[in-house]
């Protein structure tokens, strides 16, 4: 800290001034002005959709600004492209890592290189790397074998070795079980100690007050403020963000749970490719009024567990029971008409088609429970109804039931969909991601409406990566990893260890 | 100096959606005037014989609608089954093995009279359309053979089928040797609908089919399925529509409406099956269900400009002298230019500022 203050007076290590960007219909970025001092972990904190990642996008040159400036300690700084990025000393380990699976570890980070070293001298430096930050990774190991954690490392290990002086994090915990994180905030909290700068984005606010030194706060494209995290709530930091107020769900305590409703018993599924995930032998029951939650990592086979429970991919009759009817091997239609609902991760393309309107995105999964089609044919007319009823029951923010889905943004989309699947009051609703890339106040009004609903009388699974999000709003949860499930444990006795271990798969005990 | 870039959209335009056909068929009138006029025709007058005269020359147009007919049948099939992504390009081969199974039923009929001797012949024409199409579709679903490929492919094949059945067991042995089926009989062929024009009444059926597609895309299960398959199969799958179903029915349907249009060509124009019977009417339908935005309605229109450009192409070999390919080239060029305006649907075109404005920064 000490050393921070005396190098006040020097010129900032980043600072921006009004920088601007355009795309059409939208300003990504309007005026942004910031500045990062030399070893400072500066947060930039703001919603999906908020700007942030065209801002660094700027700033390692994979776009240009289309006004303000930017200096670079004290110079005039124009990025022409991330190469000259990097030869200036701004890294960046971006939330989607791009690595080849069937390479090795030091033949992954010899790809990413600009410079021409031999792989014996490569492989020395990466090890002093490795060595200095505590980043344990054998490199003769070959990616596809690595947890993402792991990959992780190998990104950030590339950004170090070229002595960044400011090192762009995006969204890097998102995918992280909380003891990577751990581990993930040690190494930065050393190399800001070193004078590098740390610009940290994200959206989770107990994170930036944990880390950060200073947080700017973006809200569609805007500064709406900046603060020193260790000094705010993170309700304050998360009402600036939203640029509202949050009242925070409401669950009725001391809930009685009936009679079991959904019960999957040996749920097993081969994997579909290179890439997919194998469901082992999984079981879990939800009972009526229940709310049960499954954590894990990403890619750990909650894809393939939601299509399973969706009828997208058919599995033993035996192994899903839903309220006494074996459905396993039935398909999305009769699995709906038996009251069984589902809303899978990806809106677009998956949920939702964008290119239809929300009247059509109706009758796509709400067509048999609604009678939205009659002989054969699609009636208009009661599915522009039961989308009018949607829109205004759950507060979508749309022209009408003819607008295009594509044309809505993303919270008022999953608000649509969720509605959509909510009024068919299903008596078991499996939810993936409800509020991934949602705004908070779309979050909150998500949440509220699946505890309502449990409160109505369905059982609710929900598959989540965000582990806060599962603390806040189940009764109960398990944890996926590798495919296959934990015991499930009451969220009331959970330990955040004991899940991260599981969610890391490192078993305690015998499940 | 002023440049022009693309900029993305962020909406497609429906504007251009509806008039790029439009600029397509502009541009090709256009760059076909100069092509012919540099090749040392009248190029101009090429253009209005070849897309003018069918109009303004009433004799034409009951040609015209014998020309569309078959192509309006044709590509609506194709543009269901393009909307669900199922690229079936042989409806030539479907064309031609349909008319042969109805030229099949002729042939066992030749004694017999009634009615219902036509009804017999249309459904062996659909049926072996359908089956022809069946066997794209099978490898599609069982092996995940592009059904690009096989339908193509198959086209010369029935192509060798038809030779050989008019050149062996079908050759009509009164006809001195040439290879060609005995003449349909009256009861095997399609009454006119206009007296005194060779409008038979394969043309108001085609124009029929037509509507009757259009509703059924716009308002049924069927056409919802087809349009959600096309736009986002994982929805489609999550909705509870088999892509597999779907791939059989939309080729099914383009098979058996691209058999329709062959035994009612062969029942209609023809009355005979001859080596000659293929005329490309089953690719030329493919730019009609482009042209015609893969929409039912819009297929019934393009069917009558490319009718417009046989019927033309024809007028022009006699006045100007204009070669028989000079048809075909007109014709692509504005499947070409169609696709290539297309980019105007996603995209607009901007004019960047010039370099010194860019610096203030």
């Amino acid at each position: 800290m000490q050393d921070k203050l005396s190098h006040g007076h020097m010129a900032a290590r980043l600072s921006l001034q009004g920088v601007t960007k355009r795309f059409p219909g939208v300003l990504a970025n309007d005026a942004v002005s910031f500045e990062i001092q030399p070893g400072e972990i500066h947060a930039l904190l703001g919603e999906n959709g908020a700007g942030k990642s065209t801002l660094v996008k700027m700033i390692y040159g994979i776009m240009q600004p289309d006004g303000g400036s930017m200096e670079w300690n004290g110079e005039p700084l124009k990025v022409n492209n991330p190469k000259a990025a990097r030869q200036l000393g701004i890294g960046m380990v971006f939330q989607h890592f791009s690595l080849f699976e069937a390479l090795s570890v030091l033949e992954n980070i010899a790809l990413g290189m600009d410079g021409g070293l031999s792989m014996g001298e490569l492989e020395v430096k990466v090890r002093e790397v490795m060595g200095a930050y505590g980043l344990m990774l054998e490199p003769s190991r070959i990616v596809s074998s690595l947890s993402v954690g792991e990959r992780q490392r190998i990104e950030i290990v590339r950004a170090l070795l070229l002595n960044p002086k400011l090192l762009i994090m995006d969204e890097p915990t998102s995918v992280l079980t909380p003891q990577e994180v751990t581990q993930l905030f040690g190494t930065l909290r050393q190399l800001s100690q070193e004078g590098c700068s740390i610009l940290y984005i994200s959206h989770k606010l107990h994170e930036i007050k944990e880390l950060c030194d200073t947080a700017t706060i973006l809200r569609n494209g805007k500064v709406v403020g900046e603060c020193n995290p260790a000094q705010e709530t993170s309700k304050s930091m998360a009402e600036k963000m939203i640029g509202g107020s949050l009242k925070g769900i409401s669950k009725g305590d001391g809930r009685e749970f009936g009679d079991v409703r959904l019960k999957v018993r040996g749920l097993n599924l081969v994997k579909n490719s290179d890439f997919g995930m194998a469901l082992k032998n999984i079981d879990f029951d939800v009972r009526q009024g229940e709310i049960f939650g499954i954590a894990g990592v990403a890619g750990n086979g909650q894809n393939e567990l939601l299509g399973a429970l969706s009828g997208e991919v058919r599995v033993e009759s035996k192994a899903i029971d839903l309220h006494d009817v074996l459905i396993g091997h039935m398909g999305p239609n009769r699995r709906r008409k038996a009251g069984l609902c589902c809303v899978p991760e990806e809106r677009h393309g998956h949920a939702a088609v964008p290119d239809f309107s929300l009247s059509d995105n109706a009758v796509l999964t709400a067509r048999h429970r609604q009678n939205l089609v009659r002989g054969g044919m699609v009636h208009a007319g009661a599915s522009k109804e039961f989308t009018d009823e949607v829109i205004a029951r759950f507060g979508v923010k749309a022209t009408g039931a003819g607008a295009l889905a594509g044309s809505l943004s993303g919270g008022n989309l999953q608000k649509f969909i969720m509605g959509r699947e909510i009024l068919q009051i299903p008596e078991v609703l499996v939810v993936s991601q409800p509020t991934w890339g949602v705004d908070a106040g779309a979050a909150e009004f998500i949440h509220q409406a699946l505890v309502d609903m449990a409160q109505a009388g369905s059982a609710i699974v929900v598959i989540s990566q965000d582990l806060d999000e599962l603390l806040d709003l189940c009764d109960s949860l398990a944890v996926i990893n590798e495919g296959a499930l934990s015991a499930p444990m009451a969220v009331k006795d959970a330990s955040i260890d004991e899940i991260g271990l599981l969610m890391g798969g490192i078993h305690g005990e015998a499940a | 100096m002023a440049m022009f870039r693309f900029e993305k959209r962020a909406y497609p335009s429906n504007a251009m959606l509806y008039s790029t056909p439009v600029f397509a068929v502009l541009l090709t009138m256009f760059v076909g005037a100069i092509i012919f006029s540099i090749l040392g025709y009248d190029g101009i007058g090429a253009v209005r014989e070849i897309f003018l005269t069918p109009l303004t020359n009433s004799l034409k147009w009951q040609d015209l609608g014998v020309k569309a007919a078959p192509l309006v049948l044709i590509g609506v099939g194709l543009a269901v089954g393009y909307r669900a992504n199922v690229w079936n390009i042989g409806a030539e081969g479907q064309f031609i093995v349909g008319a042969l199974a109805g030229t099949g039923v002729t042939l066992v009929t030749r004694d017999m009279q009634g009615p219902w001797i036509l009804v017999a012949m249309m459904v062996a024409g659909v049926l072996g359309g359908m089956a022809y199409a069946a066997i794209p579709a099978l490898l599609k679903t069982k092996l995940r053979v592009n059904e690009i490929l096989t339908s193509l492919m198959l086209t010369y094949v029935a192509i060798q089928i038809l030779n050989y059945l008019v050149l062996g067991p079908w050759k009509d042995p009164m006809a001195f040797g040439f290879p060609q089926t005995p003449l349909f009989t009256p009861s095997q062929s399609l009454p006119t609908v206009i007296p005194g024009t060779v409008v038979h009444l394969g043309v108001p059926i085609a124009f029929a089919v037509a509507a009757i597609l259009a509703f059924i895309m716009a308002r049924s299960v069927f056409g919802f399925q087809v349009r959600v398959v096309g736009a986002a199969p994982d929805a489609a799958r999550y909705g509870g529509f088999s892509s597999n179903k779907t791939i059989w029915m939309v080729l099914l349907l383009s098979g058996g409406l691209a058999g329709l249009a062959g035994i009612l060509e062969a029942a209609g124009p023809f009355q005979q099956m001859t080596p000659g019977f293929p005329a490309d009417y089953g690719f030329t339908a493919i730019i009609v269900a482009f042209l015609g935005r893969l929409n039912p309605l819009g297929v019934i229109f393009a069917g009558i400009v490319l009718a417009i450009t046989f019927v033309g192409g024809d007028i022009a070999q006699t006045t100007i002298g204009l070669p028989k390919a000079a048809t075909g080239l007109f014709q692509a060029m504005m499947l070409f230019f169609l696709l290539a305006s297309d980019i105007l649907i996603r995209y607009k075109l901007v004019r960047t500022a010039s370099k010194t404005e860019k610096v203030v920064s």
